[in-house]
């Protein structure tokens, strides 16, 4: 089949990440031509002030050298500018600047022109040593007149202007920060936190003008040289910057002047050959959802050069995922809409830890919460309406942004968590990091990760080294915060001072993996919806683009299958994890550990009796008691597994799997002498009422009998304490990664009452959780407001959750002696042919 | 000429699934079958902590280990980037329902003394 021809203009970060995605998906459709106005491969321009501060080189932030267009058969025209493109006959026009011309056809035109900087309208604008910040050009002119010169003016103190004085301060320039609003970063900044920035820059050296009005650059030829200037030779062409005049008539000298004062779409190209173009704002070359130019369907456009819905985006994230978005168009898949993306910041100065995002000035039905501490370096704001986080400002200490962030696009009711809101997700039990929250601090051999031992010095490495972007990315190379995940927010910060821009995922909605696009979300309305009973089936109708999926997704679905249509779906033991699909659990030298159940953590003589006689007949190495007050025989050869099962005659304890686990209990008003209620007794009706209840993840119950707690029931999925009134329910406690105290949901009278409510409460986190999501997660992604409104407000619609559960549970098999109605594939506890 | 030894039906194998092959001397083998009853062997250990790959769940022509969830070619034997690593490949042939491994290469592949 012959080849499409696909051109692409421009060769910067988002059009590359658009060809990288496209090769990725459809490698063969097309041949592709790129043509980049600068002489260099596509490189990291986020990286330009770590490489003016002389932290890195120029080789350092290339991303894609000249091997991997040569690779992917891609040719490219490096400095070469495209000047026309012949719409009807769909042919471009480049220029080298010394009048050869390179032309190229086309079947779809990727227009990725990306942005200019702003140049203020004054006189002595075009002299010699005034200057943009924009790119590698940019910055060596910048680097060479740091060794030749001495007063460096930036003018605008936003991000990038910060940036290019804080790296030219680095390179020996005495550098003073020009800037007209009232205080820095006023788009990122409220005016505490700016000061405090100001405050912090100025301790390091930099100089500012706040408020200043830049009225003219003066020219050495203008007035006597500035005091204090080294003078070089005169040389010919245009003259050389002096100083900088203001409005109220002062002077300061300048011998370098580098305008920082934003950025617009560079729409030259596309003005020129009449695309559609916003006028107003910042401009941009206006596309709909699919990256399409609304007025040619053969050109897209990804980009800061795009506008999409009024807004031309300069952050990655939203860029990369753009660059997602356009390349299943390209190659044809018709799949993926970008709806736009909220956009957090966060400033590459080493040793500052600053993030905004959203409204962060308030305004009159704005609340606002606000921690600071001066003298400490440390200054929090968020600002909430209408029941809602809608901004953030975070000075000094960083590690939660992702959290606010995260809040703020889902745009989740607060109230439930507004009084630890702005200690953070981390306030509480973090552990695996040694309570460090700013990556910035930490020494490179400092631990980030302690569920993979992953050090600072090893991630930075990996996200220079291998060029990574994304979390996800950090996650695949480095296996950082892919264990317990409590250490994402010092990666995130670790990926921003390395790799630079905003790593925040753009999208609300995230992809179960990489077979999809859909989310858990879309996967279980889609298996409600459609009555769906097969993997394939959902497979299918959700366009999967893998035959049989992954071991990511599969369980996945599977659970939902079965959650969803109880007595109806198949459980397919194929798509479970080895634990569930060998009923117990695997250790790491590929032996098994068996859990008997013991109902609320009573045992009888008898079943100690069996229990020791297994131990002795199958040599099994290790018995430990576990922390839900059972007995754990570890290292069990999987051929015993069966005859185990049969020796003790006990049901299975499901310790192995994604249900219900234990019931702890106190022992309760039987025998304590303070007990108020019988624990004992309440734990076993609950623990022979949910026993062999799948969930998305595990589910683990307490009973006490009284406030004293012994049963430790506030970190449990549901805890129930016995007052001496009756019974207090508690829900989504967690005493794993992060200690999470579980939230008081009601009290009840009567032991029936406790069952239907905490039935009730699990089927609906069976129904609606996602897979792997502990109901800590599923209740504060709801809302604990939300789960009341089912559980308490609505009789009904209780007594419905509590019989559509006893509905599933009824007739269950024990997997460890009902292995065909089980579905336990009874083959695996045998090899097969042994040679 | 290849000798062949005889060791199951494809049916004995769970469709994406696998059974272990014990081997009177050295480490076990797991034959695997795909979706479109493809027959694959690797060495029964993951190249990165040595687990037993035949535990694994097995999508397209790859098997995730069941310890830290590497994925396997079961083609090559190759974990897929970024982890890097493989293991050894067996040769199998398929007639009809039988399946046969090489009896050279289960003579002489990775014949360490067992480690279970």
């Amino acid at each position: 089949m012959k080849r499409m021809k696909l051109v692409m203009v421009g060769n910067g970060m988002a059009g590359v990440r658009t060809l990288e995605e496209l090769l990725k998906i459809a490698p063969e459709l097309y041949d592709i031509t790129v043509f980049g106005a600068e002489p260099h491969p596509n490189y990291n321009r986020i990286l330009l002030s770590p490489v003016l501060a002389g932290e890195q080189t120029i080789d350092e932030i290339i991303l894609n050298p000249l091997s991997w267009y040569a690779e992917h058969g891609i040719t490219l025209h490096s400095g070469k500018t495209v000047v026309d493109v012949n719409r009807r006959r769909r042919v471009v026009v480049a220029s080298d600047g010394t009048g050869v011309e390179t032309t190229a056809e086309y079947d779809r035109l990727l227009i990725a022109t990306g942005s200019n900087p702003f140049i203020l309208p004054v006189p002595g604008k075009d002299l010699d040593g005034v200057i943009a910040y924009r790119d590698i050009a940019d910055t060596n002119t910048m680097i060479e007149a740091a060794t030749k010169y001495k007063h460096a003016v930036v003018i605008g103190g936003g991000l990038l202007g910060l940036e290019a004085a804080n790296g030219l301060m680095l390179r020996g320039m005495q550098v003073t920060v020009v800037h007209i609003m009232p205080w820095l970063m006023e788009r990122q900044l409220d005016d505490v936190a700016g000061k405090l920035l100001q405050k912090s820059l100025e301790d390091r050296g930099l100089n500012f003008l706040i408020g200043a009005q830049t009225e003219a650059l003066i020219s050495g030829t203008d007035a006597g040289a500035a005091p204090g200037s080294v003078r070089p030779e005169p040389v010919e062409g245009p003259a050389r910057v002096r100083a900088v005049r203001f409005k109220d008539g002062s002077e300061i000298p300048a011998d370098l002047v580098v305008m920082a004062a934003g950025i617009r779409p560079n729409t030259t190209l596309a003005l020129k050959i009449g695309l559609h173009c916003f006028n107003d704002g910042r401009g941009g070359i206006v596309v709909n959802d699919t990256m399409q130019t609304t007025t040619d369907a053969r050109i897209y456009s990804v980009g800061e050069c795009a506008a999409h819905r009024g807004i031309a985006y300069g952050l990655v994230a939203p860029l990369f995922e753009q660059g997602r978005v356009c390349a299943t168009h390209l190659a044809e898949f018709g799949i993926g809409r970008y709806s736009g993306s909220q956009t957090s910041t966060k400033l590459k100065v080493t040793g500052i830890d600053l993030f905004s995002a959203g409204n962060f000035t308030g305004g009159a039905d704005c609340e606002e919460i606000v921690m600071s501490d001066p003298y400490g370096g440390v200054y929090k704001k968020l600002v909430i309406q209408d029941d809602k986080l809608i901004g953030a400002v975070l000075y000094g200490d960083t590690v939660d942004g992702s959290w606010y962030f995260k809040l703020l696009r889902e745009g989740r009711k607060i109230h439930d968590i507004r009084d630890k809101l702005m200690f953070g997700e981390s306030n509480i039990g973090d552990t695996g990091h040694e309570g460090n929250t700013r990556a910035a601090a930490m020494a490179d051999s400092d631990e980030v990760c302690g569920c993979n031992g992953v050090s600072k010095g090893t991630i930075c490495k990996a996200i220079k080294d291998k060029g990574l972007f994304t979390l996800e990315e950090v996650r695949k190379h480095t296996k950082a915060s892919g264990g317990c995940g409590s250490c994402t927010g010092l990666v995130e910060q670790l990926l921003m001072f390395t790799a630079g821009g905003d790593y925040s995922k753009a999208p609300t909605k995230k992809a179960m993996c990489g077979c999809t696009d859909a989310s858990h979300q879309e996967a279980r309305d889609a298996i409600k919806r459609e009555h769906l009973l097969t993997i394939d089936s959902v497979y299918r109708l959700l366009g999967w683009r893998t035959p049989n999926g992954c071991s990511s997704c599969r369980p996945a679905i599977n659970y939902y299958l079965i959650s969803t249509w109880p007595k109806e779906a198949i459980d397919d033991p194929q798509s479970r994890f080895i634990n569930e699909r060998s009923h117990a659990n695997i250790q790491k030298d590929g032996t098994y550990s068996v859990i008997p159940r013991m109902w609320g953590g009573e045992t009888t003589a008898d079943e100690l009796r069996r229990i020791a006689n297994a131990v002795d007949k199958y040599k099994i190495p290790t018995v430990k008691v576990t922390g839900g007050q059972r007995i754990d025989l570890l290292g069990v050869k999987k051929e015993d597994l069966q005859a185990v099962w049969q020796d003790i005659g006990m049901p299975s304890g499901h310790a192995y799997a994604k249900a219900l686990r234990t019931v702890k209990t106190c022992v309760g008003s039987e025998w304590c002498r303070f007990g108020t209620q019988d624990s004992t007794q309440m734990g076993k009706d609950l623990e022979r009422a949910l026993w062999r209840m799948y969930a998305p993840h595990k589910v683990k119950l307490a009973v006490s009998g009284c406030p004293r707690n012994c049963a430790e029931a506030g970190i449990k999925d549901v805890g129930v304490i016995g007052v001496d009134s009756g019974w207090e329910i508690y829900v989504g406690g967690n005493g794993g990664i992060k200690t999470e105290v579980a939230q008081f949901l009601v009290k009840l009278k009567t032991p029936a009452e406790v069952l239907e409510y905490s039935g009730a409460f699990l089927q609906l986190y069976r129904e609606e959780g996602w897979y792997l999501e502990r109901t800590v997660h599923y209740v504060n992604r709801v809302g604990l407001d939300y789960v009341k409104k089912k559980v308490l407000d609505d009789a009904a619609a209780r007594t419905a959750l509590w019989e559509r559960l006893q509905f599933s549970l009824d007739g269950e098999p024990d997997p460890w002696f009902e292995f065909d109605r089980a579905g336990v594939d009874t083959r695996q506890f045998e090899p097969v042919g042994a040679v | 000429m290849a000798e062949w030894k005889p060791i199951c039906r494809v049916t004995d194998i769970p469709v994406l699934g696998a059974r272990r092959v014990n081997r009177s001397q050295g480490h076990p083998v797991a034959i695997f079958r795909t979706a479109e009853d493809k027959v694959f062997a690797l060495l029964d250990r993951c190249p990165h902590k040595g687990g037993p790959l035949s535990q694994g769940i097995v999508f397209g022509e790859s098997v995730a280990c069941p310890l830290h969830n590497w994925t396997i070619g079961l083609a090559d034997g190759c974990a897929k980037a970024p982890d890097a690593g493989c293991t050894q490949r067996f040769a199998v042939k398929v007639d009809g329902d039988q399946v046969f491994l090489d009896a050279e290469d289960l003579r002489s592949v990775a014949i360490e003394p067992a480690t279970v």
